[in-house]
């Protein structure tokens, strides 16, 4: 897999100078964690719903470790040690446990000074209202990672099928989970990939398909 | 409209201005020596006393030890704003426009060739600052603020220093890096070997910034010559501009500007709804029963070194009502107040150019969000030795320096090992573990299970599940949930979805506390 990678961020680099030249303005990628890198591309200006709270924090840690400030808005059980094992950098991020019914001027105003920012809507979002923060975005050039429903956005993102290892019937511990990956965007078939998220290591890594094959086959 | 910084800055500075001020008021004449202090210390002195020894941050005793005569005098910080009133006065009717950086330093536009060059603009300053009874003030004339300020610091007592245009970086490079004002850079500047401002510029500049933040940052692009930005200044469009009126009129500065306050944010939140920051404001006072058309009573535009915050208009309203009251230009109860933005620059672009980093724009949009919600609303999250991973961390409010954390240092026994759960509850969700025939799981008294779990439900939105493998238990004495110091045993539960959560027994009350998302 590790070959594989390379070209599917190649892919996604065609894929990137092909919209921006049906768009007119070619949109910057985010930087992303090693482990998502070809699995998952973040473009400036989109909104993406992410479904699992620890895909979430390593999604931040592309932009994070790259000297990026990250904002987290309307999640009171954000996990910090998880986020720092993930790769997000603290001292750069800022929460915003509780915005109760204030949560998306509080979004809006945070898109400003940060080019990420992870959400979970305090109520339903109407679709001119994603419309106006989705100008907000574009001009700022910043990401909207939401946790729960967002319309139209440029994709979907989830973790299914998740298997955790280290930990039996009553003896060892959790030590990590392989799961796939997986990227809905708009009708087109959904993108698979197969990672260990969280990786005692790496805090993620991406999988190698033969390991699985194995683990099946005895 | 031209920018702040986009001409020659020149700096008015005043020496040892809360000595000054408070002589002034107490009718003493300003030979003798005099100090004023802060909590029994030092907080400034005049030459006369310096001459005896006395000196910044020493105790009251030690001082009169050392000069028996001293006039002792107490801070104020009110009073020195309002003597300094004065001086902008004075300083205003050599150029319009005025940046006051604190009581005794004040910053303006350079009035160029109008009075004949900067230095005659000087000497023009210091012969009116004279008639007010300011008899010590020094003129620095810069590329750029930072510099003329220093230069001003350097000049003699009435005169003025003019550093020629491009000069700053061979002006600067000879001064001590005590210039700085921030200890904690100083400190570690000096022992790093490195004594004069030349000596930090030839360091690189993302280890300066790095280390030393976006202050030095700045002072060390400016030592390489880059410090004279040009920013690109627009003329705001009308329906920037705010005003609050008053009905009744009011005739106290002080119950005014209590009632501009908010007008003030308005103005501020307009702007940056728009991307902007004002770095030049007109704040206008009209009286009860003026023309409407007409000059309003008090008109005044300030500047800023940076861009202004609504604090900032406020302290300017008070400064310009106080003068303005003194002096008699406002003569009758105020019943509008204006503010009109006159030069605007985008905040991104001011952030970035002025101070290379952003750090001065996240500033600002998180004073947004907590105008908005509080000032606790907003934390940073930080990480603390403990046993639970509730414990493990600890929101700090933005701005504010966390205390009392616990070491994350020594091994804490009894703490689950790694991966953290993404998920930390901030309330526990109360749960249910039942063992294969259906009754609850409990712990004995020798921290044994009664039985291995085989169902279980994490919460009370959650579904009720098969277990799939659990570990555990993690067994600790400590402060748990709504009770005194007790035992409580941790265990880590995965369910036939793959969703895996940490549970906690408390007694035989079950509890859930994480998930491992």
């Amino acid at each position: 897999m590790s070959s594989a990678a390379p070209d599917l961020s190649q892919l996604d680099q065609l894929r990137a100078r092909m919209q921006g030249m049906a768009g007119g303005m070619p949109r910057a990628a985010l930087p992303v964690h090693p482990a998502l890198s070809g699995v998952v591309q973040l473009y400036a200006g989109a909104s993406y719903e992410v479904d699992g709270l620890g895909l979430a924090m390593t999604l931040l840690a592309g932009p994070s470790r790259a000297g990026e400030w990250c904002a987290v808005v309307g999640i009171p059980d954000f996990g910090v040690e998880a986020a720092a094992e993930a790769g997000v950098e603290l001292s750069r991020t800022v929460l915003v446990p509780e915005p109760g019914e204030q949560w998306l001027e509080v979004t809006a105003a945070l898109v400003d000074v940060a080019p990420v920012v992870l959400v979970r809507p305090g109520g339903r979002v109407a679709a001119s209202v994603a419309e106006r923060m989705g100008a907000r975005l574009r001009k700022r050039a910043a990401v909207l990672l939401v946790q729960g429903e967002w319309p139209r956005c440029e994709a979907r993102l989830g973790v299914e099928e998740p298997v955790w290892s280290g930990v039996g019937q009553g003896h060892g511990h959790l030590r990590a989970r392989r799961a796939a990956v997986v990227v809905r965007r708009g009708a087109a078939p959904p993108r698979r990939s197969e990672l260990w998220l969280p990786d005692p290591v790496a805090g993620a890594r991406r999988a190698e398909p033969a390991v699985r094959a194995l683990e099946e086959a005895g | 409209m031209t920018g702040v910084l986009e001409k020659r800055v020149l700096v008015v500075w005043c020496p040892d201005w809360p000595v000054v001020a408070a002589a002034g008021e107490a009718g003493l004449p300003d030979r003798l020596p005099a100090a004023v202090f802060h909590a029994n210390l030092v907080q400034a002195c005049n030459e006369p006393a310096r001459a005896l020894g006395v000196r910044r941050g020493m105790r009251r005793r030690d001082a009169q030890g050392r000069c028996p005569e001293l006039a002792v005098l107490a801070a104020s910080p009110e009073r020195d704003a309002r003597a300094f009133e004065d001086v902008l006065v004075a300083v205003e009717q050599l150029r319009p426009g005025i940046a006051p950086l604190r009581p005794g330093l004040v910053a303006l536009r350079s009035p160029g060739r109008f009075y004949g060059g900067e230095e005659e603009a000087g000497a023009v300053l210091a012969e009116r600052l004279v008639t007010l009874g300011v008899w010590d003030s020094r003129t620095g004339v810069a590329d750029e603020l930072f510099t003329a300020e220093q230069a001003a610091r350097r000049a003699r007592s009435q005169e003025s220093l003019v550093v020629p245009a491009g000069g700053s970086p061979d002006f600067l490079r000879t001064l001590p890096v005590e210039v700085l004002d921030d200890p904690d850079a100083v400190s570690l500047l000096r022992r790093l070997g490195l004594r004069t401002l030349g000596d930090l510029g030839r360091l690189r500049a993302a280890d300066v910034r790095d280390r030393f933040g976006s202050h030095v940052a700045w002072v060390h692009r400016v030592v390489g010559g880059d410090g004279a930005v040009h920013l690109p200044t627009r003329t705001p469009p009308p329906e920037l501009e705010r005003h609050v009126d008053f009905e009744p009129p009011l005739d106290s500065a002080e119950t005014i500007v209590f009632s501009a306050r908010r007008t003030a944010e308005a103005f501020v939140a307009g702007l940056a709804q728009q991307g902007l920051v004002c770095t030049e404001v007109r704040v206008e006072a009209r009286c009860e029963g003026e023309d409407p058309e007409g000059r309003p009573a008090s008109v005044r535009s300030w500047l800023h070194p940076r861009f202004f915050t609504a604090a900032d208009l406020v302290d300017r309203l008070h400064w310009q009502l106080q003068g303005g009251f003194r002096a008699g230009d406002v003569s009758r109860p105020v019943e509008r107040v204006r503010f009109v933005p006159e030069t605007v620059v985008p905040d991104a672009v001011h952030a970035d150019v002025l101070w290379g980093g952003t750090d001065e724009r996240v500033e600002r949009g998180i004073a947004r969000v907590q105008g908005m919600l509080g000032h606790d609303a907003v934390v940073v999250p930080v990480l603390q030795g403990g046993r639970g991973p509730a414990d493990r961390q600890a929101w700090v409010p933005w701005g504010e320096r966390p205390t009392g954390l616990r070491p994350t240092g020594p091994p804490w026994p009894g703490s689950l090992p790694p991966p953290a759960p993404a998920r930390v509850l901030r309330t526990p969700w109360p749960a249910e573990v039942y063992d294969a025939a259906r009754r609850p799981v409990a712990l004995d008294d020798r921290g044994a299970l009664s039985a291995d779990p085989a169902v279980f439900r994490p919460g009370p939105d959650e579904d009720r599940q098969p277990v799939a493998a659990w570990a555990g238990p993690w067994v600790v004495e400590e402060q748990w949930w709504e009770s005194g110091g007790r035992r409580v045993a941790r265990f880590q539960v995965v369910g036939v979805d793959g969703r895996a959560w940490l549970l906690t027994l408390d007694g035989d009350v079950w509890w859930t506390e994480a998930g491992y998302d």
